[in-house]
């Protein structure tokens, strides 16, 4: 006998399926396929890949694509050493039973909730010499001959930027951590115990061996969620990321690129060209993510 | 710490969960160190909402104080009210994100219900199509997406950022679901189907045992909806669409030296999103730390 077509799975799944692939997938793939397309008189043609070529190799799009790139790798290095540490520590303090623990942890994930364009201008203002916030900190402090306009320097704004985005972003990672945390066994901290064990040693040899998955997943998103930034460096430094471009990002050269600004007019193929190798850059981190570290963790714990 | 001490001890704090090294020196350690990283976090919103009270001269000269008799003032209110409409751009924040996480949850569901439900051939395909949007951001389609929108007839009308919004939340929403329901108890479901139940009314009926996973996919979901800039600024900058994020940004562009009026932009922006945070800290945090990892 055959079964009746099962109407209802199809029902349930369509609407779901059908705006998901209307306004991602489908987006994501005509993206990609006009990265492959320029416009000539004629219309639309197709060139294959020599929109990338044009644009890893022309000056005008490979000098900015480079910087953009190198900038992003900066951003996130200092988002690995300074924000997943320091949540990692927070957590841990955290998940040690002190009182008023969910209160730290309500008022360290605050600034995560707020809008990424408010945190960065108060920032701005907080740092910037005509306000003068941090001037009189740091005159307070005794620190005077150390303040400089930080956001307005080539030398040092991207770096700047990177830690007000540590600053915000940290909650997330705390978060996680601590999911992770009061998810080990009380018996192992038991077996700590009886044998003596140190802070320091049962951190390295339980609950930093436990947690590595969560350490892998916490990097892998930093890492898409940094490729992929803009808000900030556009609320604070506009479309030009400046000064001179020293905070430009492959968010905010996408951007520039995609609509254009003072300095060139728009592109949409070359705009989803930047998409695509913004995509290859993530995908590269994602397969990295999975081959590299996830087996690892596997050999691990087999 | 030395291994004696710490054994001593040690009896004390059976009880404290995860915790069995305590003395006090490294507690009181923790806690130094936890309160300075709070007034870090704190400190710049803070100087926000205290200093939007004062008047301009009152900010320079005396950033830290709070505000008094004297340098009280609501004038950079005053210019925010006069200068931009926060209101207006408060609503579209508030329809855009209510109905886009109203989208999410009710595809979302019915999605992840059929997914963990039945066993049919392409329930891995579909499981693994519908995840793939989880690791690859959707503003890599936004040309495409502008594209789209713009044959629709949609620009520059809230349903192009629902809609996208939607796209966007749907594939960890329907992960976290899916894990979740695979996790219910399958006998209700099945007397259900006995007494000859449709696969809708089942549906229904499990939607009631969702409420701790609902609330994790509305927590995780939230902030990025409410606090997006990317495609306010390219799907919707109208100025009847416009969200309050992007309404703020303009605004702060263009009175970037009135401090008054930035202030007060400032911590209106900021006000509703503590708000609602204080009355939701905890289903958000539990959401984010039982959903996000699963």
């Amino acid at each position: 006998m055959r079964k009746p077509f099962p109407t209802h799975i199809v029902v349930f799944l369509l609407p779901a399926t059908l705006v998901y692939t209307v306004f991602m997938i489908f987006p994501l793939l005509s993206s990609l396929w006009l990265s492959l397309n320029t416009k000539t008189e004629a219309g639309e043609m197709f060139v294959g890949l020599a929109n990338y070529v044009r644009l890893l190799t022309a000056p005008e799009f490979s000098q900015p694509f480079w910087n953009a790139l190198k900038n992003n790798v900066v951003f996130f290095v200092i988002h690995m050493l300074l924000q997943n540490p320091i949540g990692l520590l927070i957590a841990v303090l955290l998940t040690r039973g002190l009182m008023g623990s969910s209160i730290y942890r309500a008022i360290i994930f605050m600034p995560t909730i707020l809008s990424v364009v408010i945190v960065g201008f108060a920032w701005k203002l907080i740092l910037n010499p005509a306000w003068g916030i941090a001037p009189t900190i740091m005159k307070n402090l005794g620190l005077e001959q150390y303040y400089q306009p930080w956001l307005g320097l080539e030398s040092t704004s991207l770096t700047t930027l990177a830690f007000i985005s540590v600053w915000q972003n940290i909650g997330i990672p705390m978060m996680l951590f601590i999911a992770a945390l009061s998810r080990i066994p009380e018996e192992l901290y038991e077996a700590a115990r009886v044998d003596g064990a140190s802070r320091w040693t049962v951190f390295w040899k339980i609950q930093l061996p436990l947690i590595l998955p969560t350490v892998g997943i916490v990097g892998i998103l930093t890492f898409v969620g940094n490729f992929n930034a803009f808000d900030l460096i556009y609320a604070t430094q506009g479309a030009l990321a400046g000064p001179n471009f020293s905070s430009d990002i492959l968010g905010t050269f996408f951007y520039r690129t995609f609509f254009g600004n003072q300095l060139q007019p728009g592109d949409p193929y070359m705009g989803a060209t930047v998409a695509g190798a913004m995509l290859v850059v993530i995908l590269i981190g994602i397969v990295l993510y999975l081959w590299g570290w996830q087996r690892r963790i596997q050999n691990l714990q087999f | 710490m030395s291994g004696a001490k710490m054994e001593t001890t040690a009896t004390q704090s059976r009880r404290a969960k995860g915790n069995f090294i305590e003395s006090k020196l490294p507690r009181l350690g923790g806690h130094i160190f936890l309160i300075l990283y709070c007034l870090i976090s704190l400190f710049p919103i803070v100087m926000m909402v205290l200093n939007s009270f004062k008047g301009q001269m009152a900010i320079f000269s005396e950033p830290f104080a709070l505000p008094n008799s004297e340098t009280l003032s609501l004038d950079g209110y005053k210019s925010l009210f006069q200068g931009a409409n926060f209101g207006g751009y408060a609503i579209n924040s508030l329809t855009v994100t209510v109905t886009s996480l109203g989208l999410i949850l009710l595809m979302g569901s019915m999605a992840a219900f059929a997914l963990s439900e039945y066993t049919f051939k392409l329930n891995t395909f579909m499981g693994l199509y519908l995840s793939l949007g989880i690791m690859v951001p959707i503003r890599l389609g936004t040309v495409g997406i502008l594209n789209l929108v713009v044959d629709m007839g949609l620009i520059n009308t809230l349903w192009a950022l629902i809609l996208v919004y939607t796209a966007q939340g749907l594939p960890l929403a329907i992960f976290i679901l899916s894990a979740f329901m695979k996790g219910l108890p399958k006998y209700l479901k099945e007397a259900a189907r006995i007494d000859g139940a449709s696969e809708y009314r089942i549906f229904g009926m499990t939607f009631p045992l969702l409420r701790p996973a609902i609330g994790s996919v509305l927590a995780i979901s939230m902030i990025p909806i409410w606090n997006d800039l990317w495609f306010p600024l390219i799907l919707a900058p109208g100025e009847k669409t416009k969200t309050i994020v992007l309404g703020a940004s303009v605004f702060l562009g263009q009175y970037v030296n009135d401090y008054t009026a930035v202030l007060a932009a400032l911590t209106l922006a900021i006000l509703p999103a503590i708000v609602l945070y204080l009355f939701f800290s905890r289903q958000l945090i539990k959401g984010l730390t039982d959903g996000a990892l699963k």
